[in-house]
């Protein structure tokens, strides 16, 4: 008997927006001018705030950040596809899909100040707070998912990943098991070619993180993750997939991270200023002022504006999150469980009184 | 009433909670059709369908997982791990999520959610099927983590345990699935989770135990009756959050204690204990704390697990060392 071929698979990349600002205009989603402007104000409104919390991280100001420069268009687009009534799952590298969402700035901000408080997702925002441990929160993502199916609700899930969590076990473990329960769950993999020093080559062998779906019995696509349109096309149709029981969708949405890991590393000690340099050349937010200055729907005028009043906006959340009160140390104790346990109840009270005796003023910390 | 064992106590459990909370499901490996490996979840299937029993990749991070996610969206999931040895993959999920999503949140996200864990030596099984890991899971802030030691505790904690607004580790000593049978009612009936059960009052020691080693304690202490010892038993059946409380009263009473667990000996829940009587009642003991517990080893399979495991004996001659000091 010869050998055949008993399944053949492609893998496709979409591209509507290159770099130089020419759109496909058969392949750009239907989004309204209204709608195009409101992608570009987000992404600037990401841009400056990511700027201002570096610059708080270097003044000592915020604890430790990771920047999404160059990543504006992967989370921006993606999340501008959601419903409200969907949900998130952001890694740690998602506050631009954080604040498309509705999560105040000031939040952001108080989480990486070192606050949990950050994380007290407001009510009708159906998102999951940061997940720092890489890929842990796929496999919830696809239980949320499972709720919805489960108890009939039309929605759908949203998990950004990095290329990194690729490599990880709850990625195999979230993934297959979203198609073998055929969950409404889109995972977004913005694959922006660096897990801190670890290159994208050295995560998989594969030719594409997209394909790796197609193991799972589900679709993957891969999009330029720097072009808006593709990013939000690709997000929508999984989405609509999703809602309509289809199953789930794995998104790779090729992009880079242009700053460092975090503001704890020094990316110059492991990858090269002229990659870097190529890339910046591949700007979402420049390409899409190209395009957006072809169609009239851009000029000087109203690019300062939006910068003015993004740098407004940010500067009102630095100053409301720095004039926030500390927690209170019995915070720490509180939420441990729906109701405190007597020994935790015991070892509050010796705390409190410890340090109401040793600074004379109580349970404060602030 | 009928008299059931372990097992079938805690079918009924899951069947009684099924039907009367619609948002309660069941998911793990080989529950459905199979009925579970030790028929925990036996007819379960027939009765509430492929939607509520569910039978899960070989995952258990993903069982977890989705547990929470489950649970976070406001259902009641119910998570079998086979055997204990395969929780350690579950491990970041209890860790990282299902234990500090209340306290990263505030309270705006909760997680309602049972593990079921049969664990445990004493059957004669393979390696990574007999271990004694509650410490772990202990040592997780924001778990509970139960142990019934009977029939009839074992269906009222499991009702607890579902019930419980947080997460709760449920660990079931395989050893006494079907060693005893006892009266258990048909009615519901719920046993709050942080409170330990003094099995039999005594005078002169006080011996703790959970789960199987339950059975053991209260063998010696029948032995060291009949030489005129009086022991307090204590079943503590909640190793977190740990009920100390009953125990201090009790070693306040007797003034000797005796603590008896298969995991190892090092941080085992003993080690716990032995710490909470010296905080609060050592002006009181006539004798050091004694610990008979598993060695600080890997645990042997089946041709040396019985030398490994406390025994009668040993717990015998700890009583004697307390009362002899």
């Amino acid at each position: 008997m010869p050998r055949k071929t008993i399944k053949d698979f492609n893998v496709e990349r979409l591209q509507i927006l290159d770099e130089h600002g020419v759109c496909d205009e058969e392949l750009r989603p239907p989004l309204s001018d209204a709608q195009i402007r409101s992608l570009y104000e987000w992404m600037i409104l990401a841009r400056v705030f990511d700027e201002k919390a570096y610059k708080l991280q270097r003044e000592g100001r915020l604890g430790t950040y990771a920047s999404i420069l160059g990543q504006e268009a992967a989370q921006i687009a993606s999340a501008l596809a959601l419903e409200p009534s969907d949900w998130m799952f952001p890694s740690f590298r998602e506050p631009g899909a954080s604040m498309v969402r509705g999560l105040p700035l000031r939040m952001i901000l108080q989480y990486w100040s070192g606050d949990e408080r950050g994380s007290i997702i407001p009510q009708g925002q159906n998102d999951f707070p940061i997940s720092i441990p890489v890929a842990t929160q796929i496999p919830i993502g696809a239980g949320v998912a499972w709720g919805a199916k489960y108890k009939g609700d039309n929605i759908a899930v949203l998990v950004f990943l990095g290329d990194g969590a690729t490599s990880k076990g709850d990625f195999h473990e979230g993934l297959n098991a979203a198609g073998v329960f055929s969950l409404p769950v889109v995972f977004f993999c913005q694959n922006n070619q660096w897990a801190i020093s670890v290159p994208r080559h050295r995560q998989t062998a594969a030719e594409t993180l997209a394909q790796k779906a197609i193991a799972y019995g589900f679709p993957g696509i891969q999009v330029d993750g720097n072009d808006v349109f593709a990013v939000y096309s690709a997000t929508d149709e999984a989405l609509k997939r999703a809602r309509a029981g289809k199953g789930p969708t794995l998104i790779e949405a090729v992009t880079y991270r242009i700053g460092d890991h975090t503001t704890a590393d020094d990316a110059t000690r492991y990858r090269s200023t002229e990659e870097v340099a190529e890339w910046k050349n591949k700007d979402p937010i420049d390409r899409l002022i190209k395009y957006m200055a072809t169609k009239k729907l851009w000029d000087e005028a109203y690019g300062q504006k939006v910068t003015a009043q993004a740098r407004e906006r940010v500067e009102a959340a630095v100053n409301e999150q720095e004039n926030t009160p500390a927690a209170d140390a019995k915070d720490i104790f509180l939420h441990t469980f729906q109701e405190l346990p007597a020994e935790l109840a015991r070892q509050l009270e010796a705390f409190l009184n410890e340090i109401g005796q040793r600074d004379g003023n109580g349970a404060h910390n602030g | 009433m009928a008299k059931r064992t372990m097992v079938e106590a805690i079918n009924l459990a899951l069947q009684q909670e099924m039907t009367n909370d619609p948002s309660v499901l069941i998911l793990g490996e080989d529950i459905g059709k199979d009925g579970g490996v030790f028929r925990v979840t036996q007819g379960l299937i027939e009765q509430f369908g492929e939607k509520r029993v569910v039978d899960t990749p070989v995952s258990e991070s993903a069982i977890v997982g989705l547990a929470i996610g489950l649970a976070v969206y406001g259902l009641r999931p119910i998570a079998e791990i086979q055997f204990e040895g395969f929780s350690f993959a579950a491990l970041e999920q209890l860790s990282c999520h299902a234990s500090r999503i209340r306290t990263r949140t505030r309270g705006r996200y909760q997680c309602p959610l049972v593990v079921r864990i049969p664990y445990g030596g004493g059957i004669r099984a393979p390696e990574h099927h007999s271990d004694s890991n509650e410490a772990h899971f202990v040592h997780i802030p924001g778990l509970k983590v139960v142990v019934p030691s009977t029939p009839y505790e074992a269906k009222g904690l499991l009702l607890s345990a579902i019930r419980d607004p947080d997460p709760v580790i449920f660990m079931e000593p395989k050893r006494i699935y079907r060693a005893l049978r006892e009266e258990v009612p048909d009615d519901e009936y719920s046993i709050p989770l942080d409170r330990a059960r003094v099995v039999g009052d005594g005078s002169d020691v006080t011996l703790i135990a959970w789960g199987a080693m339950l059975h053991v304690t209260l063998q010696a202490a029948k032995l060291m009756a009949a030489k005129g010892i009086s022991s307090e038993i204590i079943d503590l059946r909640t190793l977190s959050p740990l009920d100390s409380n009953t125990l201090i009263d009790s070693v306040k009473k007797t003034k000797r204690a005796v603590v008896v667990h298969e995991a190892p000996r090092s941080c085992g829940v003993g080690a716990e204990i032995v710490a909470r009587i010296n905080e609060m009642a050592l002006v009181y003991l006539e004798a050091p704390v004694e610990r008979v517990t598993g060695f600080d080893t890997v645990t042997p399979l089946p041709k040396l697990e019985k030398l490994y495991l406390p025994d009668v004996g040993r717990v015998v001659h700890a009583i004697d060392r307390v009362m002899n000091f």
